[in-house]
C-alpha cells in the first residue's frame, strides 16, 4: 500500500498545477469580457469569404 | 426592414429620402458611412444585421484637442515612438455588426494595427502606428463611421478602475481546499478500523491541516477584519460569529490531530469559508457598461478651445481662467459659466435640469456650464473658473465625500445581534452545566456550541436573495447599485420626484396652439416656411402642423439668429420666432414657444408642454397608498394647477428649487426621521439623489447619461416603478422567513453540540445540507414572486 503516497501525491499535484492555470487565466483577464469572444469567434469567416469574394472577382 | 427605412441606421426616412446604389438613405451622413464601407469592401456589416449603424454627427473640429501634447499623454494607455494604445469609450456598440467592423478598422486604414473591442463595456482598444496616423485621425476615423468614442474629464483624470480579483482568488482557493479535504476526510468517516486506514490517517490528516491553512489565513481574512470593524464601533455583525466559528474550528480540529483525537472538522471549516465566500460573490452584480459614481467630470469635456487675439488653440479644461474666450462648436457642452459674446446661442440644458427643449440666448446673457450647444458655433467669456460654476460647487458638498459604510447596518447584522448573544451564553451555560456534570467533556461541548451555530445559512440566505433580485431586477431593466440597495428600498416611506424629465418625458412633448385661430392657408404657409428651417423647435413644429395641401415654396426666407425666421408666401408675409421678435407682448410667462405673427399682426404661439409619462396617475395612485409622495422642481410653478388636477389629492408640491435647496429638503425630511427615496433625473438632482437614502435616476437612455445614485431605471419602465418597490419589500420578507428556517438547523446541531455528540461527520453533513436548502429555498421563492413581473 505504499503506493498511497504515490498516487495522493500525483493527485495534489495535478490538482495544484490545475489551480494555477486557473489563476493565471483570472490574472491574464480571460474572465473580464466573456461576451465579445463568443460573437468574434464567427467573424473569421466573414472575413475569408470577403477575401475570396475579392479573388474570384 | 420597411421600404422606406434607412439602409444603414433603420430610422424612418420621412420626406427625403436620398438613394444611392438603390438604398435608401434617411441623410447625408449615413449615406457617407455606407460609402466608406462600401469602398473598403466592408459592406459584410450590413450582411451581419440589418441596418445596423449609427447616424454620424457633424464634428468638424471637435478633435482637435487630441493633438494637444498633454491631453495626449493624460489618454494615451501606451506611447513610444512607434506604436500608442488607446482606449475609448463608444456609447454606440450595439451589435455584433458593430463589433466586426471596429474590430477590421485596419482596412480602413493601414495605420491602425489591431483593435479589439469589449462589448459589454462598450470599450475598443486601438494599437495604432504613430507614423502612419495621430489620435485625432483615429477618433474621427471612427466617428466617420457613425462610433463617436466619448472622452471625458475623468479619462483625464486617469481614474481608470483597477477589477479586484481578491474574491475570486479567495474563493477559488476555498473551492480547491474544499474539495481535496472531502476526498482526504472521506475514509475515516466510512472505513473505521481499517488496517491500512490506522497506517495512512495521519498522512491523511496533515494533508488536512495543510490545506486548510490558506483558507484560514487567506480565505477568510474578510471575515475577521469585518468582525473587528464590527467590535470597534460595538456593532455585533455577522462576522463576529463566523469569524469565531471559524477560528474554534481551526483550532479545536488542529488540536485533535496532533492530539491524535480524532479527524477535526476541517472539511466543514473550509465548506463554511466556500459558501461564505460564495453568497459574498454572488452579491455582487456588476453592469460593465453603467457607472453608478458619476459626477460632473464624466459629461465635461477635456479640452476646449480657446481664442486668442483671433488665434484658436486647445486648452485643458482645468486650464480655464476667469475672462479666457472659448469657442463652443456645435453639440459641446459649456464647461463654465460665461457670458455670451457672439453666436447664436441655443442651449440644450437637459444634462442640468431635463428639459430638453433649447433655450435661446442672446449676447450678453449669462450662460452656465452643463449646457449643450445645439446649433453652430459660439464664443462665450469665462466668468468663473470650472469648480466654483453655479452647477459643479454642488459638488463641494459633504455628501460627495466618501462615508464609511460601517455604520450601516443591514437585515443580516440585524439579527445576528441577538444571535451572537445567544449563542455565547448558551455556549456559557452549557459549559457550566458540563463542568459539573463531566469536567473533561467542557471544552468539547464548547467548542461543539460555536462550531455547530456557525451561522452558515443565516449569512448565506440574505446574499442569495439580494443577489437573485439584483439580477431580476437588471433583466427587467432596473438596474441596481448593490445588495443594500433593495434592502433600502424596503425601509422607504417617502418618495420625492422631480418634474422635468423625471415624470415627463423628455423626448416627446405637445404643442398646444393659443391665440386666434388660423385657417388652412396660413397653416400651410406657416408650415413651408418651417420646412427651410433646421431649428429644432422648427422641425418639431412643422411635424406637428398637419396639412393635406402642398407645400408652397417660400418666395423670400430669412433666418434671423437666435430670434426665428422671416419668409413671404403669397400674399402673406409670416415671421416666427421668440416673442421679442414678432411683437409679442402678452407672453409674459417662462414657456418655450414660436410665436406667429402675420402681416405684422400678431396671432399666437405654439407652446411646446412636456408630455407626462404613460401611467403616471396610476404610478402615482399605487404609491400614494403606501408612501407619502412629493414633487420637488427646479421648474416655476407654470404646470402646478394641470399637476394638480392629474394627480392625487394630498401630494406635496415645491417649485423653484435650486440643486442645493433639492439636498437641503432631503437632509430635513431624514432629520425628521423619514426615510427618503429620491427619483430625478439630471445633475440638478445629484445632491438630492446623493443624500436620499436611496436615489434612483430615470434615463431616457442608460448608456449615456445618470447622475450618481443607487439605482437607474430605464425610463420607458417608469410604471412599472410600484411593482420594483413592491417586489424589494417581499425579497425582505423572503430573508425573515428563512432566517426560521436556518435558525431550525441550528436547534438541531445545538443537539448534537450540548449532548456532546457533535462527531465531524455530523457537523460535515448538517453545514452543507443547511446552506444548499437555504440558497435553493430563496432562489426559488424570489423567482416565484418575480415571476409577474
Amino acid at each position: 500500500m505504499e503506493v498511497i503516497y504515490i498516487t495522493i501525491g500525483v493527485s495534489v499535484v495535478v490538482a495544484v498545477f490545475f489551480f494555477i492555470a486557473f489563476l493565471k487565466a483570472v490574472k491574464s483577464g480571460q474572465y473580464e469580457d466573456t461576451y465579445t469572444p463568443s460573437v468574434r469567434m464567427l467573424f473569421d469567416d466573414e472575413l475569408v469569404s470577403e477575401e475570396n469574394k475579392k479573388n474570384q472577382e | 426592414m420597411a421600404a422606406n427605412s434607412c439602409y444603414h441606421c433603420g430610422t424612418d426616412c420621412k420626406t427625403t429620402v436620398i438613394e444611392f446604389e438603390q438604398k435608401n438613405f434617411c441623410c447625408n451622413g449615413c449615406k457617407t458611412v455606407f460609402e466608406i464601407l462600401n469602398g473598403n469592401d466592408l459592406t459584410c456589416y450590413y450582411d451581419l444585421e440589418s441596418s445596423p449603424g449609427n447616424i454620424p454627427k457633424e464634428l468638424r473640429g471637435k478633435f482637435n484637442y487630441l493633438d494637444n501634447e498633454d491631453i495626449k499623454d493624460k489618454l494615451l494607455e501606451f506611447n513610444d515612438d512607434e506604436i500608442s494604445v488607446i482606449t475609448f469609450y463608444i456609447p454606440g456598440i450595439h451589435c455584433s455588426s458593430c463589433i466586426w467592423v471596429l474590430e477590421n478598422l485596419n482596412k480602413l486604414n493601414g495605420g491602425v494595427t489591431t483593435s479589439l473591442v469589449n462589448f459589454p463595456q462598450k470599450k475598443i482598444r486601438i494599437t495604432f502606428a504613430n507614423s502612419r496616423i495621430s489620435l485625432k485621425q483615429i477618433a474621427e476615423l471612427i466617428s466617420s463611421i457613425g462610433y463617436e468614442p466619448y472622452i471625458s474629464l475623468e479619462n483625464a483624470e486617469g481614474n481608470v478602475s483597477v477589477i479586484d480579483n481578491t474574491l475570486l482568488y479567495q474563493l477559488s482557493i476555498a473551492a480547491f481546499a474544499f474539495g481535496n479535504i472531502m476526498l482526504l476526510s472521506f475514509p475515516e468517516y466510512f472505513q473505521v478500523d481499517e488496517f491500512w486506514l490506522e497506517k495512512y490517517k495521519h498522512l491523511f490528516r496533515w494533508l488536512m491541516f495543510a490545506m486548510s491553512v490558506p483558507v484560514v489565513f487567506y480565505s477568510a481574512k474578510g471575515f475577521y477584519s469585518s468582525a473587528y470593524k464590527g467590535l470597534k464601533h460595538k456593532i455585533l455583525n455577522i462576522d463576529v460569529p463566523i469569524a469565531l466559528g471559524i477560528t474554534v474550528l481551526f483550532l479545536r480540529s488542529t488540536i485533535e490531530i496532533v492530539l491524535d483525537i480524532g479527524t477535526g472538522f476541517f472539511d466543514s471549516l473550509t465548506g463554511l469559508v466556500f459558501f461564505l465566500l460564495l453568497g459574498k460573490i454572488f452579491q455582487q452584480k456588476t453592469y460593465n457598461f453603467l457607472s453608478f459614481e458619476r459626477d460632473y467630470k464624466s459629461y465635461f469635456p477635456i479640452a476646449v478651445t480657446k481664442i486668442v487675439n483671433g488665434i484658436e488653440s486647445n486648452i485643458p479644461v482645468n486650464a480655464i481662467e476667469k475672462g479666457d474666450r472659448l469657442l463652443i462648436r456645435n453639440e459641446e457642452l459649456i464647461p463654465v459659466d460665461g457670458i455670451l459674446i457672439t453666436g447664436d446661442a441655443s442651449i440644450d440644458y437637459s444634462f442640468v435640469t431635463g428639459e430638453s427643449n433649447p433655450v435661446v440666448k442672446n449676447s450678453g446673457d449669462k450662460i452656465y456650464a452643463g449646457g449643450k450647444q445645439t446649433q453652430g458655433a459660439i464664443e462665450m467669456e469665462v466668468i468663473s473658473t470650472i469648480s466654483q460654476s453655479y452647477l459643479t460647487q454642488l459638488w463641494g458638498n459633504d455628501v460627495f465625500k466618501k462615508v464609511d459604510t460601517i455604520g450601516i447596518k443591514n437585515i443580516t447584522d440585524t439579527m445576528s445581534k441577538y444571535f451572537t448573544i445567544a449563542i455565547l451564553s448558551i455556549s456559557i451555560v452549557a459549559g457550566v452545566f458540563w463542568y459539573f456534570y463531566q469536567p473533561e467533556m467542557v471544552i468539547n461541548v464548547v467548542t461543539a456550541v460555536l462550531i455547530i451555530a456557525c451561522p452558515c445559512a443565516l449569512a448565506l440566505s440574505a446574499p442569495f436573495s439580494l443577489g437573485n433580485m439584483l439580477r431580476i431586477f437588471g433583466y427587467k431593466k432596473f438596474y441596481v447599485k448593490n445588495a443594500v440597495t433593495i434592502e433600502n428600498i424596503a425601509k422607504i416611506n417617502t418618495i420625492i420626484f422631480d418634474k422635468t424629465g423625471t415624470i415627463t418625458s423628455t423626448k416627446e412633448s405637445n404643442i398646444v396652439y393659443r391665440g386666434t385661430n388660423l385657417n388652412d392657408k396660413e397653416k400651410i404657409a406657416i408650415k413651408s416656411l418651417l420646412r427651410a428651417s433646421n431649428h429644432p423647435l422648427s422641425r418639431a413644429l412643422y411635424s406637428f402642423i398637419e396639412s393635406d395641401l402642398n407645400i408652397d415654396k417660400p418666395e423670400s426666407f430669412e433666418e434671423v439668429v437666435g430670434k426665428g425666421i422671416v419668409g413671404k408666401i403669397g400674399n402673406l408675409t409670416i415671421k416666427l420666432g421668440s416673442s421679442g421678435f414678432v411683437g409679442n407682448t402678452e407672453n409674459a410667462l417662462n414657456e418655450t414657444a414660436i410665436n406667429v405673427n402675420i402681416n405684422n399682426d400678431f396671432r399666437g404661439s405654439y407652446v411646446f408642454k412636456n408630455s407626462y409619462r404613460n401611467g403616471l396617475n396610476d404610478v402615482f395612485a399605487i404609491l400614494n397608498q403606501k408612501y407619502k409622495l412629493i414633487i420637488l422642481s427646479g421648474d416655476n410653478e407654470g404646470e402646478k394647477a394641470h399637476l394638480e388636477k392629474i394627480l392625487p389629492k394630498n401630494i406635496i408640491f415645491y417649485f423653484n428649487q435650486k440643486p442645493e435647496d433639492k439636498l437641503n429638503f432631503v437632509k430635513k425630511l431624514q432629520e425628521k426621521g423619514e426615510y427618503v427615496m429620491m427619483v430625478g433625473d439630471g445633475l440638478n438632482d445629484s445632491g438630492a439623489l446623493a443624500q436620499s437614502n436611496v436615489g434612483i435616476s430615470i434615463s431616457e437612455n442608460v448608456n449615456v447619461f445618470s447622475p450618481a445614485c443607487d439605482a437607474i431605471l430605464d425610463a420607458k419602465l417608469f410604471n412599472k416603478l410600484p411593482e420594483f418597490l413592491t417586489l424589494s419589500n417581499k425579497t425582505v420578507s423572503i430573508i425573515k422567513s428563512s432566517f426560521i428556517f436556518s435558525l431550525l438547523y441550528n436547534v438541531i446541531g445545538l443537539y448534537f453540540a450540548l449532548t456532546g455528540q457533535l462527531e465531524p461527520v455530523v457537523a460535515a453533513i448538517l453545514m452543507p445540507l443547511s446552506s444548499i436548502t437555504i440558497v435553493v429555498y430563496v432562489t426559488i421563492l424570489t423567482n416565484f414572486v418575480s415571476k409577474k413581473l
